[in-house]
């Protein structure tokens, strides 16, 4: 590591000096430049400081990479339910590990699991590591860090992805803390060098510069990656690999914290929490068409919304409606069908981070904020879109 | 009920960029305001202290001017500050950034519960709360969406996973992260604010650790190194599509594949 001197002999104008820092972190304190704790270390002041900065680094006692082998997934689950982010890190971790020649591992932590570790298998895992135990039934912190941190002792994996999932955003910070390693949270995109060493990239400061980061002497290395950003590998009808079960004695499974029940989420309703949404403008004639708007909605599991006309003509409740005198909305996908785009209504849903538009008219104003602006009519691209959905999903 | 709310000053806007010709960050933004998510995690513990009585400590860690966010909690109703501030802890990432905390925690007092927000404004990673339970020895639950009540030794609560809502019976001493919107913060009072603008708080540096080891904190503590910033590659697209209805919704369907919206 390494730690940042300062020059003082060597410092002219102490007021630009402290202007370099964007952090904030140089104070003028009686004529020589101090740095304090807002300090980042990011470096700027060595780059541009006119020699004043000087960062040194320190020898560190190197560890044995050798030591820690393999790419380790966690298996997030609920009742033997796996969750989809564990395929897509499987795909993640099998491309890593190609890449330095070495093996993947899954981690599943559960009860009466091991039917449901059989069908990792066909996923191209060299290993799932299983602890069935009855004190993991239910997912309890402590137990479950007590049995990873017992997977990760006996195995010594280089690299643990788990799922930044609202369990895994817990789970592994508990277990990086223990191993007292690093831990990346919520990687866009990860890379691997020979040495093992995990390249992690993010979004920092809200998304707007995006930060590589390694972690060079400590083992694991250990990573989270939200849903939906890796690519799942496509199911093998053959299976590979082995399941082998770890020992774990019970009484090390002594948490306090006890599960007293697992309900099912009630499904949010409104239109301000749908992640997908499919809205109908005037370019929708008549009331019964909604029905297509509707079944768009359906069959992408989002929600439908509306332009305030059609609450005009009473089509529609007013919840429904998205606009400055109606709701605000910032969801994942939007898809407006026959909206114009007025200013009113651009102003409630401009944020949304995939706009598609279909409209007739190429001049329409919602196409100025459409990433995909689709000109055409409604009524022959929906219905033939709803179908390919379909088609898509019976496939799959 | 000794209640402990860690909260973060967070700069006010998150607009910064990289300048693409030197590679260097440009920041004007100050830092100048509490974490938002830190105000649900203040008005629980006030909550909680309401009803069932006891106090309400706030802790912060940052430059000597993050004080300002502990006379913010004050004029909530906060009873007790403290500032852990120390040139050594620059640099800090998530694991060192947690052992301080953890350090300052045993240095402030004892506490039942400890409560965080889920996350902050800069950082966005949600990790600092259960590394610093890990480092103190106690359970944990993060993501709370609400508290159902609190017995003599422990606290009951919902926590919020993917798909479901998990009981949980949790022994004191604990951590929790809560959930934004699991009460609706209050608006600081003046009179409060007047009341608490001279109120001593507690200073620690490094030497008042238990562990006074420099190794273990600041940049020397912290397992992660940022190799390189950089702007991200834009993704924002602006495409105009024409063609048949045939055509138009193939591509529609594809492009929504691709980014993973239907199967």
């Amino acid at each position: 590591m390494g730690k940042l001197i300062v020059h003082q002999e060597k410092v002219q104008d102490i007021a630009a000096l402290i202007k370099i820092c964007p952090f904030g972190a140089m104070e003028d304190k009686a004529g020589k430049i101090e740095i304090n704790s807002a300090c980042r270390l990011c470096k700027v002041c060595v780059k541009r400081g006119k020699g004043v900065f000087e960062f040194v680094e320190e020898a560190t006692n190197e560890i044995d990479k050798s030591a820690w082998r393999g790419i380790a997934v966690y298996v997030e689950h609920v009742d033997g339910k796996i969750h989809p982010v564990t395929y897509e890190l499987i795909g993640k971790a099998r491309e890593l590990a190609a890449k330095i020649n070495q093996p993947v591992y899954a981690i599943f932590l559960g009860e009466n699991i091991n039917q449901k570790a059989q069908e990792i298998l066909h996923y191209g895992v060299d290993k799932v590591y299983t602890c069935d135990k009855k004190e993991l039934r239910a997912f309890n912190i402590e137990n479950y860090a007590t049995a990873f941190e017992n997977f990760i002792n006996k195995v010594k994996p280089a690299v643990v992805l788990v799922g930044a999932t609202p369990v895994g955003r817990q789970l592994a910070p508990r277990v990086a803390a223990h191993f007292h390693t690093g831990l990346t949270a919520d990687c866009t995109i990860l890379d691997i060098h020979e040495n093992t060493d995990l390249v992690q990239i993010r979004p920092a400061f809200g998304g707007n510069i995006m930060a590589e980061i390694l972690t060079p002497n400590h083992r694991p290395q250990m990573a989270t990656v939200r849903y939906k950003i890796m690519d799942a590998p496509k199911r093998s009808d053959e299976i590979s690999g082995t399941v082998e079960p770890l020992e774990l004695d019970s009484a090390k499974l002594a948490s306090k914290v006890e599960v007293l029940g697992i309900t099912k989420k009630p499904r949010e309703i409104g239109i301000e929490n749908a992640d997908i949404l499919v809205v109908a403008g005037r370019g929708v004639k008549k009331k019964e068409d909604l029905k297509l708007i509707r079944e768009l909605a359906e069959v992408l599991n989002g929600d439908f919304a509306c332009t305030r006309p059609l609450v005009e003509n009473g089509w529609l409740e007013p919840k429904r409606q998205i606009g400055l005198s109606g709701r605000t909305v910032r969801p994942k996908l939007i898809i407006t069908c026959g909206v114009s785009g007025s200013v009113q209504f651009v102003a409630g849903m401009e944020h949304s981070e995939q706009i598609f538009a279909i409209n007739t008219d190429p001049k329409a104003s919602i196409f100025k904020v459409a990433n995909y602006a689709v000109v055409g009519d409604l009524y022959e691209i929906v219905p033939k879109l709803i179908d390919k959905i379909k088609q898509g999903r019976d496939i799959a | 009920m000794e209640i402990l709310v860690c909260i973060k000053q967070v700069p006010s806007s998150n607009k910064v960029e990289v300048d693409s010709a030197t590679g260097v960050l440009k920041r004007n933004s100050a830092y100048a305001k509490m974490n938002p998510y830190d105000l649900f995690a203040l008005e629980t513990g006030l909550r909680l202290r309401e009803k069932y009585g006891g106090s309400v400590s706030v802790l912060t860690m940052g430059p000597p001017q993050a004080a300002t966010i502990l006379y913010e909690a004050f004029a909530m109703g906060a009873d007790k500050g403290a500032l852990i501030t120390d040139r050594k802890f620059g640099g800090s990432d998530v694991l060192a950034t947690s052992y301080t905390l953890s350090q300052g925690i045993r240095k402030f007092g004892k506490f039942d519960i400890i409560i965080c927000g889920l996350q902050t404004t800069d950082g966005d990673t949600a990790q600092v709360g259960p590394e610093v339970s890990e480092m103190l020895g106690i359970p944990c639950v993060c993501n709370v969406r609400a508290i159902d009540k609190v017995e003599d030794d422990n606290i009951i609560v919902d926590m919020e996973m993917s798909e479901d809502i998990e009981k949980l019976q949790v022994p004191f001493p604990c951590l929790i992260t809560v959930q934004k919107d699991i009460y609706e913060p209050r608006l600081p009072s003046y009179k409060k604010q007047k009341a608490t603008a001279n109120r001593e708080i507690s200073r620690y540096s490094l030497n008042d650790m238990e562990d006074k080891n420099e190794k273990h904190y600041g940049l020397d503590g912290s397992p992660t190194c940022v190799q390189r910033i950089f702007p991200p590659t834009s993704d924002k697209v602006q495409e105009m599509w024409t063609g048949s209805g045939e055509d138009l919704s193939a591509r529609i369907y594809d492009a929504l594949k691709k980014m993973k919206f239907t199967a």
